[in-house]
């Protein structure tokens, strides 16, 4: 454990990634087996449980500290483990002096702790510690280590460490699991290669740039092929004969949350494409997706009212045979063999369009804005191999335009993780006769430097507080960008805006001549009128 | 008389009418005290200025000679008498131990007594006199790391981390962001005192004070501007201060391979080091730490405790549970994120 906490307290303050690398590549080599798999797994974000609920932290350290004081410092600090890091003090005379458990122990001991052990275990851990030991362990046991190194990153180091190309790693990632000690033996050239190939695993996708306006007017649209960018949730359906499952777009099983869809498949393939609401070939609204997003175990009831749907729009592999190495337009012959021949109702083959020339492509482009089950186009290279991750030039997206609307700050609130301390979320409201109303909140949009300036003039302009949220005099206008807008019932102002972000700041602008709430209601009109 | 009926705050500041008294003005004003050096509490413009001499020359050399129309040199523990002379205000300078020169105020009028403490700390600093307990019946106090999470650490370890990381690192300039009053010196004497008596290199924007530190008969040691070295490749392995807006700025760029350090109370809070892009944090503050306002507030005992500039909710709170009548006092304009910590 301390070689552990050393590693993340260099990790967490140094700013380069080769040198990150470096760090992890030298803890690799100085660390036996099983303890170093578990670290890879803590950074990577692979681990499958909590050690202990923040719930359990939470309530240790008040038996220590005042409730409002821990308020008030978690609320400056803006993170949880390291306000109770910081906040503990040891509470026996003379704790174990013995060294720390290492991490395949601490692994171990809490998995195998039942409820009432959880808490004398935690509380002498971080009786022996110190303030930073204390905060890994937290951020440990709470799965919430963010040391700047991501899950893909950890890939390209462990390629290096073992010198293998990081598409190796990239395919056997989602068939092992931690500790990896095969995954390393075969890294240190000391085992075989893990063999995978009957698991049911995620593969990682591939992903589109935002599209740049210079590249939008040099794209010859006959090379490139053109769909709807629909407004569901990228998902990866995987059947295999050991079995089936859906996976969101980071790897994540979902498959529970979807029996009907799964239930109707029988083909073996991974399939790549959009889940949605669907009513026979009719898409639903995202709002509606949502409910059964939320749900781990759905009603039959649910499912009936909104059934789960998949527009597929590319093929990983089909009957066993690995479609990645084939061009786009190839993958795309495939599958619609594949779809005229396939027996469920809940796949969909996605729609391309066949604009010839630019100038078709932008008016298309502002054709499907105006439906509002439609975010925008996706241009996909007819050449592309299916590459997982962002590489360049091959996938875009071309989103619609956002809406904006002149609003006025109203509340704002401490950010948390690298904005910690920074007033950074703000409340804003569009006027009602001469009352504002909060019409949303925006986390993002602006520059380090506009967040100061923002975070400053939160200070200077504040005339209450609720708890961790500072009431500002209503006098900074901001215009927000959001990508639509939809009749609520949970909100005052009767609407909610859909990804809104701070697009400028307009410190010229008096307040009073902000939006109107009439003005954000006639955009839903606007929105959704077909 | 309670000093609510005689103190208020105004746009300028704290404000004391019957002597006609701002106490750390941010704005120019007829009659200041001031209670040390730090710019979000010494501003130039003011017609007559009080303060400790050490202050006063801080002042000038920060402002130049003509930084006010009159000073007043004040000795500590010297009363001077202010406003009407049938019914005057006893104002009184304590050593407040935050940096050279820096005081608290006493001012006495019609039977009650109020101290404010401007900026203090209650560790051993060889560059000034410790804060001295002064009874009272209301107490200001700055709450600059008002919250029970932050506690600092002896100076003497934070500086092994620096000369550990000398160690691991030879081949690296250590740049270390220091605030150009107070916080540099000290630094620089912990050095010192932990056996380090290489040169060390400061930034342009350090040397007047520096100097004027040396003037007060404080040594420093060897101290070379950064602006003398002609190779700058020969500072790999060496320490180099420098004020905390430089360490990102052009002017670290010609320094080798640096090694970004910081020393400031605030980088006990991770994502405060991370956003200044600090490689190694030091936590050396210059103002109380949490038990420290504790202690203070209980050695101090006052009726009533006023809290300003900093965490105020959570120190005022506090004072409150210990059974103090207790008060936040809402003043702009110190910003003392930005200069101290």
């Amino acid at each position: 454990m301390e070689a552990f906490s050393d590693l993340l307290e260099q990790l967490y303050f140094t700013s380069s990634n080769n040198a990150k690398a470096a760090l992890i590549e030298d803890y690799l080599k100085r660390t036996p087996d099983p303890d170093r798999g578990w670290a890879i797994a803590a950074i990577a974000g692979e681990l499958r449980f909590d050690f202990f609920k923040r719930n359990t932290i939470k309530t240790l350290v008040l038996e220590q500290v005042d409730d409002a004081l821990f308020a008030m410092s978690y609320d400056y600090v803006g993170e949880m483990s390291e306000t109770v890091a910081h906040l503990w003090q040891p509470t026996e005379e003379a704790p174990d002096p013995s060294p720390l458990p290492g991490l395949h122990a601490l692994v171990e001991s809490f998995s195998n702790a039942n409820r009432t052990e959880v808490k004398p275990l935690l509380t002498s851990l971080l009786n022996r510690m110190t303030a930073a030991q204390r905060w890994a362990l937290l951020k440990l046991g709470t799965r919430g280590l963010r040391v700047g190194v991501s899950a893909r990153s950890i890939k390209h180091i462990l390629a290096r460490y073992g010198g293998v190309d990081v598409g190796e790693i990239e395919a056997l990632w989602h068939g092992v699991a931690p500790p990896y000690a095969e995954l390393l033996s075969w890294l240190d050239g000391k085992g075989e290669k893990p063999d995978i190939s009957g698991e049911v695993t995620f593969h990682p996708v591939m992903l589109a740039h935002p599209i740049d306006e210079e590249s939008r007017e040099s794209i010859d649209p006959t090379a490139w092929q053109i769909e709807p960018k629909l407004d569901g949730i990228r998902v990866q359906l995987v059947s295999k004969p050991n079995g089936k499952a859906l996976f969101s777009r980071t790897g994540d099983d979902i498959s529970h949350g979807f029996p009907d869809l799964l239930d109707t498949i029988e083909h073996m393939g991974v399939l790549d494409g959009e889940l949605l609401i669907m009513h026979g070939k009719d898409v639903d609204t995202f709002n509606q997706l949502q409910q059964r997003l939320n749900k781990r175990r759905p009603t039959k009831n649910l499912m009936q009212t909104l059934p789960a749907g998949m527009v597929v729009y590319d093929v990983l592999s089909l009957d066993g045979q690995s479609l990645t190495d084939l061009p786009l337009s190839a993958r795309r012959q495939a599958l619609e063999e594949f779809f005229e021949q396939q027996t469920s109702p809940r796949l969909h083959l996605s729609t391309c369009f066949t604009p010839s020339t630019t100038a078709a492509l932008n008016t298309l482009h502002q054709q499907v804005c105006e439906d509002t089950a439609v975010e925008g186009l996706m241009l996909k290279r007819k050449d592309s191999l299916y590459t997982s991750g962002r590489p360049k030039g091959q996938w875009y997206k071309w989103k619609r335009d956002p809406l904006l609307v002149d609003a006025v700050i109203m509340y704002a609130q401490r950010g948390h993780g690298k904005r910690s301390s920074y007033y950074s979320d703000f409340t804003f409201g569009a006027w009602q006769n001469d009352t504002l109303l909060p019409i949303g909140k925006a986390y993002s949009g602006f520059t380090d430097e506009e967040l100061k300036q923002l975070d400053n003039w939160v200070r200077r302009h504040t005339i209450g507080r609720f708890g961790p949220v500072k009431e500002v005099k209503k006098e900074l206008v901001v215009e927000v960008a959001f990508d639509a807008v939809h009749p609520s019932g949970r909100h005052k102002s009767g609407v909610a805006l859909r990804f809104p972000r701070i697009h400028r700041i307009r410190w010229d602008k008096p307040a009073v001549e902000a939006d109107r709430l009439d003005t954000v209601k006639s955009l839903i009109e606007a929105s959704q009128a077909d | 008389m309670h000093p609510e009926n005689w103190m208020s705050i105004e746009p300028a500041g704290l404000y004391c009418a019957p002597a006609d008294l701002y106490i750390d003005p941010i704005q120019p004003v007829c009659n200041a005290v001031v209670t040390h050096g730090h710019a979000d509490h010494a501003r130039a413009g003011h017609e007559h200025v009080y303060a400790t001499a050490q202050t006063l020359a801080i002042m000038k050399t920060r402002y130049g000679e003509d930084m006010a129309k009159r000073t007043i040199p004040l000795f500590y523990e010297s009363p001077v008498v202010l406003g009407d002379i049938d019914d005057p205000v006893t104002m009184t300078l304590f050593p407040a131990g935050h940096i050279l020169g820096s005081s608290q105020v006493l001012l006495e009028y019609r039977g009650s007594r109020l101290v404010i403490s401007g900026d203090y700390k209650r560790r051993p600093d060889p560059t000034c006199e410790p804060f001295k307990i002064t009874p009272c019946d209301v107490f200001i106090t700055e709450a600059t790391f008002g919250l029970p999470v932050f506690t600092h650490p002896p100076i003497s370890k934070e500086i092994d981390k620096l000369l550990s990381s000398l160690r691991v690192f030879p081949d690296r300039c250590h740049l270390v962001g220091t605030y150009a009053l107070g916080k540099c010196q000290r630094v620089l004497i912990a050095l010192r005192e932990a056996g380090y008596h290489q040169p060390v290199f400061v930034h342009g924007a350090l040397l007047k004070l520096c100097n004027l530190y040396k003037q007060e008969g404080i040594d420093l040691g060897d101290i070379i501007p950064v602006s003398e070295v002609e190779n700058k490749s020969t500072l790999a392995g060496k320490i180099v201060l420098a004020p905390p807006s430089a360490l990102a700025d052009r002017w670290s760029r010609s320094l080798p391979n640096v090694r970004t350090v910081m020393a400031s109370g605030w980088m006990q809070i991770r994502a405060r080091a991370r956003q200044r892009q600090v490689e190694l944090p030091l936590i050396i503050s210059d103002h109380c730490d949490w038990p420290e306002l504790v202690q203070t507030l209980d050695e101090v005992s006052p009726k009533e405790v006023w809290v300003t500039h900093g965490r105020e909710d959570a120190l005022t709170y506090q004072a409150t549970q210990m059974g103090f009548k207790a008060k936040a006092l809402s003043m702009i304009g110190y910003d003392d994120e930005e200069e101290t910590g």
